[in-house]
């Protein structure tokens, strides 16, 4: 169990990134983060990551609170962040130098077999198009096994066919290990293919607006009346995050010179 | 006879264009060379025109000889063995300042550019004196130091350790925070921090620090050579002016670029294996 409360973020520059966020997510929940650009997701996973300090409130795993990286906790950042000095397959290895080199080497090369990348192994970083980067950096968050997998766009940069696959591999291996996942996503269809939740956020201050339970047995199909359902209330929700957010920015300050979306 | 051409003609044509990509490959091999040697084109052309005016009796040739007797001059040097004297000695000397001024650039260089305190501390110092001319500290080296090594090798030191200081302080400074992170996610220690991300992230930048102390330790060591050394590519130059021997001059400066262009290519060969993954011309010659 993974619970947030009452969780704050003022940056030092004043902006108040997220305010008062509380959720509970159960153990081997899939949860999808949606919202326009700025609402304070990549924040919110950076705190649970452990990688920024909260202003107010807190974040426990399993009744431990974080506030620093943590073993259980995984994340795969928004950009790929590979080290150019590392060839792929030791960029996956990166996490995991403390394990018997057998064991490694197993590992990174499930967690690559696993992101179709496995031809690629003995590649620079360079040498990767960007959505092979990013699969890399799942890849490298992957093998850690964490308890908590942080997703930040994950298939962001990715071909509808590559990212279908990778959705179904995601689930492959979410079924073996049941890992809690917290995922951000512009992709609505991604969210409700993939999520047991979606929380809707709104931006500034970074809000939850709404929370969309998507009842589905998994695989869903696209084509079923309850994923249709669950797709248009996200969209609906997603609609009046904006346009409510939108008129709070017209009517406090003229400074919402920010893309939505 | 302006007979419409064969179709087969035109798909062999246009095959031979589709095909481009295969033939060029090799032509391009040619290119860089062929344009390399473009660079030759104009000392060559220069230098025999000048041994023909020479030669011609259109110029005597005193001041400036003709390339012929530097070559001669050079080969001389190099069978009487005083050249090999002159180079190991400057050579030497370039290697010990080099050795000095690089390992306290980059002790001072790491200090400055991760400690904000120490950065305050030493940096204003260090860069008013990298202000100072080279050739000014000659007269104090030599009062402190005396007429002999240590005072060469001091000031080819500080003309090392200034660029080396510089890179890797905001080599350092520059370091992408976004992997240092990465290294925090998977909870690395101070040290494993350093060797798995500092330093490798560093090195590159280090490598091109290094690069210029190197290339400014050669143009130290004239400067130290004309302290009054009794050897040296430096204290030949200096022979050559009081002798009235340009030929000895230009002999010394040629041995000095080459010699300085093979340190340079070395230092590159050396540490290109450390650099592959890079994704620069910077390791072409
Ligand atoms: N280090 C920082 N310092 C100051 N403000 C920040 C910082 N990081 C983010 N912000 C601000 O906090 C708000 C939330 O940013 P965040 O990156 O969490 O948004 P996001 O929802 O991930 O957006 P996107 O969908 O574009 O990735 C934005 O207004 C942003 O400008
Ligand atoms: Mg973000």
């Amino acid at each position: 169990m993974f619970v947030v409360e009452h969780l704050s973020k003022t940056y030092a520059d004043g902006t108040r990134a997220l305010a008062d966020i509380s959720l509970k997510v159960a153990d081997g929940e899939i949860l999808a983060l949606v919202g326009g650009s700025g609402c304070g997701k990549t924040t919110l996973l950076r705190l649970v990551a452990g990688l920024d300090q909260a202003s107010a409130g807190r974040i426990a795993v399993d009744n431990e609170t974080i506030t620093a990286p943590h073993p259980f906790v995984g994340i795969a950042f928004q950009e790929p962040r590979l080290l150019p000095w590392l060839s792929v397959a030791d960029n996956v290895a990166f996490g995991i130098a403390d394990l018997p080199r057998a064991e490694r080497d197993a590992r990174v090369a499930d967690a690559l077999e696993r992101v179709h990348l496995a031809e690629h192994a003995g590649r620079w970083p360079r040498e990767l198009s960007g959505g092979q980067q990013q699969r890399v950096s799942i890849a490298r968050a992957l093998v850690a096994r964490p308890r908590v997998l942080l997703l930040d766009e994950p298939f962001s940069a990715l071909d509808a066919f590559t990212r279908a696959s990778l959705h179904g591999h995601l689930l492959a291996l979410w079924e073996a290990t049941r890992p809690t996942i917290v995922m951000v996503t512009h992709d609505v269809d991604e969210a409700v293919t993939l999520a047991d939740r979606v929380v809707v956020m709104r931006p500034r201050p970074g809000r939850m607006f709404e929370t969309i339970t998507v009842g589905e047995p998994r695989p869903r199909d696209p084509l079923a009346v309850g994923y249709d359902k669950a797709k248009r209330r996200v969209l609906n929700a997603l609609d009046r995050s904006l346009k409510t957010a939108a008129s709070d920015a017209t009517a406090k300050t003229a400074s919402g010179a920010s893309l939505w979306w | 006879m302006n007979a419409p051409q064969s179709p087969v003609a035109d798909t062999v044509l246009a095959n031979a264009g589709a095909n481009d990509g295969v033939p060029p490959v090799s032509a391009s091999r040619v290119w860089p060379s062929w344009r390399v040697m473009l660079g030759i084109v104009l000392p060559l052309l220069l230098a025999a025109g000048w041994e023909l005016a020479v030669r011609g009796g259109f110029a005597q040739g005193r001041l400036m000889p003709p390339p012929s007797r530097i070559f001669a001059t050079l080969a001389d040097l190099v069978r009487s063995g005083e050249l090999w004297t002159h180079v190991v000695a400057t050579l030497w000397r370039v290697m010990a300042g080099f050795a000095l001024g690089a390992a306290a650039g980059t002790l001072m260089g790491a200090l400055s550019g991760s400690s904000e305190t120490v950065r305050r501390l030493v940096d204003p110092t260090l860069q008013s004196l990298r202000a100072v001319p080279s050739i000014a500290w000659v007269p104090l080296f030599l009062l402190w130091l005396g007429i002999f090594e240590a005072s060469k090798v001091a000031l080819i030191a500080v003309g090392v350790f200034f660029p080396v200081y510089l890179g890797v302080a905001s080599a350092i400074e520059g370091i992408d925070r976004k992997l240092i992170e990465v290294g925090r996610v998977f909870r690395l220690g101070r040290v494993a921090m350093v060797r798995r991300v500092l330093l490798p992230a560093v090195l590159p930048a280090w490598l091109t620090a290094l690069r210029s102390g190197l290339g400014l330790g050669f143009m130290f060591v004239v400067a130290a050579e004309f302290m009054g050394a009794s050897e040296g590519l430096g204290y030949l130059l200096t022979d050559g002016q009081q002798m009235g021997r340009p030929d000895r001059i230009l002999a010394a400066i040629i041995t000095f670029a080459l010699l300085g262009k093979l340190c340079d290519t070395i230092l590159v060969l050396l540490t290109r294996p450390l650099v592959r993954w890079q994704d620069t011309a910077r390791g072409r010659l």
